[in-house]
């Protein structure tokens, strides 16, 4: 049994540094690392968690799975390229996917509002079938709970997975190794800036589409070529910069990228423009890096190029200094990626 | 993209670099005016094209950064009122006042809305004839002409639901202000080109020749920073001082009239509080009596309200170019984006926020 002095009984997060919960402990940057890193990891611990990979692996004897859970709580529900239903199921694939596991089951669990339209939930649900049966999962279980109206915003959904590991690689951070080259599986930043424009009435004439979309089956084509892949993560919340820093962070390794390599397409790009946002640490829902040895990076860009035509080296990894990420900008010059505090402000002027 | 990669070549910035180190042969203290620069000069790393003569300061030019704690205070008094729907823009959430940032008004209930256009607000206060709606108008010429332009068409509209929190400030005040202390460091400046591209330059004529010292109108892409720093320098070099302007793409000597006339209209020059430097005469931007019923403070009865800041902050001499944010005892240790002692951490712009979040290595491993 674990010492009881492992778990303290006085609140981590102390109350003269955040009395109440800010929205940036769900941004995807610093403050949310904070919360999972003093309140949860410590309070929960245990091997898997302490992993901090997107599911934990578990050891089941004869066969690994893999578990993962998440919630959606998109606004609006339905966008450009999606809706809250098909986000719900490929997030879950995705993150079973980077552990390096093949989707199988998943749990859908609705939190609706009292009023919500029945024919608005109807749209959810056959978004959630069309998606599920694309990424052949099967939604083996569920749940469902009402809430008084006015308490929830319409329909939050939380999804849990499980997926089998047919190829037993150990994808995980701690594999990074000096002289890994980092891949990227697309362009950055159409999810993030699809929401926003919508979200923030800008009024922003564009033809911009959210990426999301299941990785999966990409990720089986590289494990079934043997191609080795060290680790992977799909970039999220906090973009590309906060996934980077992640890996770095969780393997004691410096990642250095170029700029130039990144792939942003013409409208993400000038939309961050006007908005004074870096696309580095705006969200994506359907792209992810990963980590290889140099020999076979050929061959991983090559079938990442098979599903999307921009995937792109963007960098390698050396030893020191660890945890850092450093990027070669436009003009040449070095400068250090940091991780947001939370989600990114829109600038003054 | 048309319009921006041709002014983030890395071929073009060589090629000015290598121009810099040709004419510099002295050691020069340049300030980049507006925190957009400031930005952009540590986000590219411009300054390691730059010879080590040459030694670039971060201005006052962040309106995060110099909006007074008083303001900031009033600003949560008003928010935290159910009555009200706050407005302001994004970067003024986190903004420390003497107790916590209207991030945390929002977190207790607060109603407090984003908005990326002062005229934004109009409309809300039209969707909610039951709630006041404040705006809270802060930001040096350039931001002005907007919120101005709300205030206009709030009175024609007959929107009495609406007021304005203003703090609106002005450049070539506080340059003078900068150039009479006694510990200015400052040889040369690069003036904020969209407060140009508003105002024009006129303003600073007198200046370079009362001060005698170059006045370069600069834009904000890496190459349009390098430009503006040879121009500045050929002239330090030179022994001229006169403004000119590295930033035709967007800036008239005489700026825009139709934006000069709005603010005008409705706003008169007064003395300002600026954080961290204090007073400077003639340096703000108020209502005038003809629209002062949209002054949210006298509306909520705050105006008389006072309250000093911490000294923890050196704001004011990071902000005067008296020192460097690095040179600061709690840089990097109790003052962090996540807690902001003061207001240069806080927004992108700032001086403190901008060093911490490209060059942070080294302070990270010592704290």
């Amino acid at each position: 049994m674990r010492d009881i002095k492992d778990f303290t009984l006085s609140c981590p997060i102390s109350v003269q540094e955040y009395p109440s919960v800010m929205l940036a402990h769900g941004g995807g940057g610093k403050l949310m690392h904070s919360l999972i890193d003093k309140m949860f990891i410590p309070s929960f611990n245990n091997q898997m968690l302490g992993a901090q990979h997107d599911g934990a692996v578990i050891d089941l004897g004869k066969v690994k799975a893999a578990f993962t859970t998440d919630s959606y709580v998109v606004y609006p529900l339905f966008f450009p390229g999606g809706d809250i239903g098909k986000l719900a199921i490929n997030g879950t694939v995705n993150d079973l996917a980077m552990c390096g596991a093949r989707p199988l089951y998943v749990s859908v669990g609705f939190i609706l509002e009292e009023g919500f339209p029945m024919e608005t939930l109807w749209r959810v649900v056959k978004s959630i079938k069309e998606t599920a049966d694309a990424a052949e999962v099967q939604i083996v279980t569920g749940d469902t709970k009402v809430v008084d109206k006015g308490k929830g915003d319409g329909m939050y959904i939380n999804t849990s997975g499980i997926g089998i590991l047919e190829h037993d690689i150990g994808v995980s951070p701690t594999k990074v190794q000096d002289g890994d080259l980092v891949l990227l599986s697309g362009d950055i930043g159409r999810h993030g800036i699809t929401i926003m424009s919508l979200r923030e009435e800008l009024a922003l004439e564009s033809e911009i589409k959210s990426d999301t979309a299941p990785l999966s089956d990409l990720v089986m084509d590289l494990l079934e070529q043997g191609i080795e892949i060290h680790c992977m993560r799909d970039l999220t919340r906090g973009g590309l910069g906060s996934a980077l820093l992640e890996i770095a962070g969780a393997s004691g390794t410096h990642i250095h990228i170029n700029e130039n390599a990144i792939p942003v397409s013409r409208e993400v790009r000038a939309t961050c423009e006007i908005l004074g946002l870096d696309p580095l640490y705006v969200a994506n829902e359907g792209r992810f890096i990963a980590f290889v040895k140099p020999s076979d990076s050929e061959a991983t860009l090559k079938t990442m190029r098979s599903y999307n035509s921009e995937s792109s080296l963007i960098g390698r990894v050396d030893l020191k200094p660890s945890g850092i990420v450093t990027m070669k900008s436009k003009i040449s010059t070095n400068r250090i990626i940091d991780m947001l505090s939370g989600e990114q402000l829109p600038r003054i002027c | 993209m048309k319009f921006i990669d041709e002014y983030r070549d890395a071929q073009s910035a060589k090629r000015y670099s290598d121009l810099i180190h040709d004419i510099t042969t002295s050691p020069w203290a340049i300030m980049e005016v507006c925190g957009g620069q400031t930005h952009a000069i540590v986000k590219y790393g411009i300054d390691e094209l730059l010879p080590d003569s040459v030694t670039l300061l971060h201005g006052p030019g962040c309106p995060v950064c110099v909006t007074p704690i008083e303001l900031i205070d009033k600003a949560l008094t008003i928010a935290s009122r159910t009555d009200v729907i706050f407005c302001s823009f994004g970067d003024m959430l986190r903004v420390p006042g003497t107790r916590g940032d209207l991030f945390s008004v929002k977190a207790k209930g607060g109603d407090i809305r984003i908005v990326y256009s002062p005229l934004d607000t109009l409309k809300i206060a039209r969707e909610n004839p039951s709630k006041e709606v404040v705006f809270f108008a802060v930001g040096f010429e350039t931001t002005a002409p907007a919120t101005a332009m709300t205030v206009h068409q709030a009175s024609n509209m007959g929107i009495a639901n609406f007021s304005l929190l203003v703090s609106h400030v002005l450049v070539p005040p506080a340059l003078e202000a900068i150039l009479s202390s006694h510990n200015n460091k400052v040889q040369g400046f690069l003036a904020a080109g969209h407060v140009c591209t508003i105002m024009g330059y006129t303003e600073y004529e007198p200046i370079v020749k009362k001060y005698h010292v170059p006045i370069v109108v600069t834009g904000f892409e890496p190459l349009d920073i390098l430009q503006g720093v040879y121009m500045c320098i050929r002239q330090l070099e030179e022994g001229r001082a006169e403004a000119e302007n590295q930033y035709t793409r967007s800036v008239k000597r005489a700026g825009n009239q139709e934006a000069q006339n709005i603010i005008r209209e409705v706003f008169e020059i007064v003395p300002r509080k600026w954080r961290g430097i204090g007073d400077i005469p003639a340096s703000g931007l108020g209502l005038k009596e003809k629209y002062a019923v949209f002054d949210a403070e006298k509306r909520f009865g705050i105006a008389e309200y006072t309250c000093e800041e911490s000294s923890e902050c050196i704001s004011g001499l990071v902000l005067k170019g008296v020192k460097k944010p690095q040179e600061c005892g709690e840089f990097g240790r109790r003052c962090t984006p996540e807690h902001p002692l003061g207001a240069p951490m806080v927004s992108s712009e700032g001086a403190c926020a901008a060093y911490y979040r490209y060059r942070n290595i080294n302070f990270e491993k010592q704290s």
